[in-house]
């Protein structure tokens, strides 16, 4: 049917917000993504602003690594505040 | 087949279905692809088609207010179609592929959208039970086990609720005007009822994927169970209106807390599945030819994206 190429489109929903993914589209071009996205995802002011990028540009990591890609975060607890004893009656810490 | 405990893979795969949804790159099942695929295609076919019977009033809206609703309904539907068919996509299938495949009568749409639409009444009737019916099945539908399908799933059902009070408030209006016209909304009732509880599916017994659907959470409910539902929303809503459900063993049973009511003609839907309903053909031609009518659009932007593409390559290369 059509050879065109497929996007990820991201939405700001307001000012002061991050862009999030919406979903995906097939455009010819980034322009015509943009204005297809704006028909798709924005038909009653979910957005201010959007982003749209090739999927195909998109690196992903990969859940069968899940456990092993993520793991050195598993055992560093000292990096959350909870990790410290604060001695009572000390406050603003 | 694929539940069976002592397969380690099924017994992954159910223990990734129980723990929340299953993602795009996920291993899963060939089968739980394949069911997903059919089933979202089909449902993605089914907002496509159904433009047709309500997009043939646009022009003959009665009031400015009435036209421009109507176009931002059918526009909706066209978004879930696009939202659905984007969420088929992640399963690794082309979406050229599900529309040549509905082309060609290989995968099919909702039996409902076979139905003519002969009176602005039936814009009301559509908006009320069809697309009222509609939501009862995709409501359970955000919570399936598919997390596109799923989020897909959550975003038409916040579009859908303005599509079923829209068709309530035209027969609203209609059963507060003239006796032609409560006539006109009666008639139309007639019938779209019949046609829009088929929409759940043949009953239980009857119904060949509801099992293995559930055991993966795609399907939560069983076709009766969402019929039933639907039957229970309906009925004091058509009091409201003041309309009568051509139903005569339509009744409420207090013992079971629902109401009673007669069972669907199943050879019609088999008929009308089947390719033989009253505008089976009209839809596939219109729709086939609206997609060769569009050709030179696409050619069109390909011819501008080559052009400007490459002019664009350069400048960054130059
Ligand atoms: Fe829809
Ligand atoms: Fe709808």
């Amino acid at each position: 049917m059509t050879g065109w190429p497929l996007w990820e489109v991201f939405v700001r929903a307001r000012r002061g917000l991050a862009h999030v993914h919406a979903g995906s589209l097939h455009a010819p071009d980034a322009e015509m993504a943009l204005r297809n996205a704006r028909d798709l995802y924005t038909r009653r002011g979910e957005g201010v602003s959007i982003w749209v990028v090739r999927s195909a540009d998109l690196t992903a990591s990969s859940p069968d690594e899940h456990d092993t890609f993520f793991d050195p975060a598993a055992d560093k607890v000292y990096r959350h505040p909870t990790f410290y004893d604060v001695p009572e009656g000390v406050e603003h810490l | 087949m694929d539940g069976d405990p002592r397969d380690p893979e099924a017994a992954a795969f159910a223990e990734l279905v129980s723990a929340g949804p299953v993602e795009p790159r996920d291993a899963m099942p060939d089968a739980y692809r394949a069911l997903l695929v059919r089933q979202i295609a089909q449902h993605a076919h089914s907002e496509i088609i159904g433009m047709q019977p309500e997009g043939q009033w646009i022009s003959r809206a009665p009031s400015l207010r009435r036209k421009a609703i109507l176009m931002a309904k059918v526009q909706d539907e066209a978004g879930h179609g696009l939202y659905l068919y984007a969420a088929a996509e992640t399963l690794g299938v082309d979406r050229s592929e599900l529309v040549d495949a509905l082309h060609e009568g290989r995968q099919k749409y909702s039996s409902i959208f076979n139905y003519p639409t002969l009176t602005w009444a039936d814009m009301g009737a559509i908006g009320w039970l069809v697309d009222g019916a509609a939501i009862t099945n995709q409501v359970p539908l955000c919570r399936c086990s598919y997390g596109p399908y799923a989020r897909a799933m959550v975003r038409i059902c916040k579009e859908e609720s303005f599509h079923q009070r829209q068709g309530f408030e035209i027969l609203h209006t209609l059963m507060h005007g003239t006796p032609a016209q409560r006539a006109m909304a009666q008639d139309a009732v007639d019938r779209f009822w019949w046609p829009a509880l088929m929409m759940f599916g043949p009953p239980d017994a009857e119904s060949a994927h509801t099992a293995q659907s559930m055991a993966w959470g795609v399907k939560r409910f069983t076709n009766d169970e969402l019929r039933q539902r639907f039957v229970d929303m309906t009925v004091p809503q058509a009091d409201a209106l003041g309309l009568t459900l051509p139903d005569p063993e339509l009744r409420w049973n207090a013992e079971r807390g629902h109401y009673d009511h007669g069972p669907i003609d199943v050879d019609e839907l088999r008929e009308v599945v089947a390719g033989r309903g009253p505008c089976n053909a009209e839809r596939m031609a219109h729709k086939r030819g609206a997609h060769e009518a569009g050709a030179w659009v696409r050619e069109a932007a390909a011819a501008y994206d080559a052009k400007h593409g490459a002019a664009r390559a350069e400048a960054v290369v130059g």
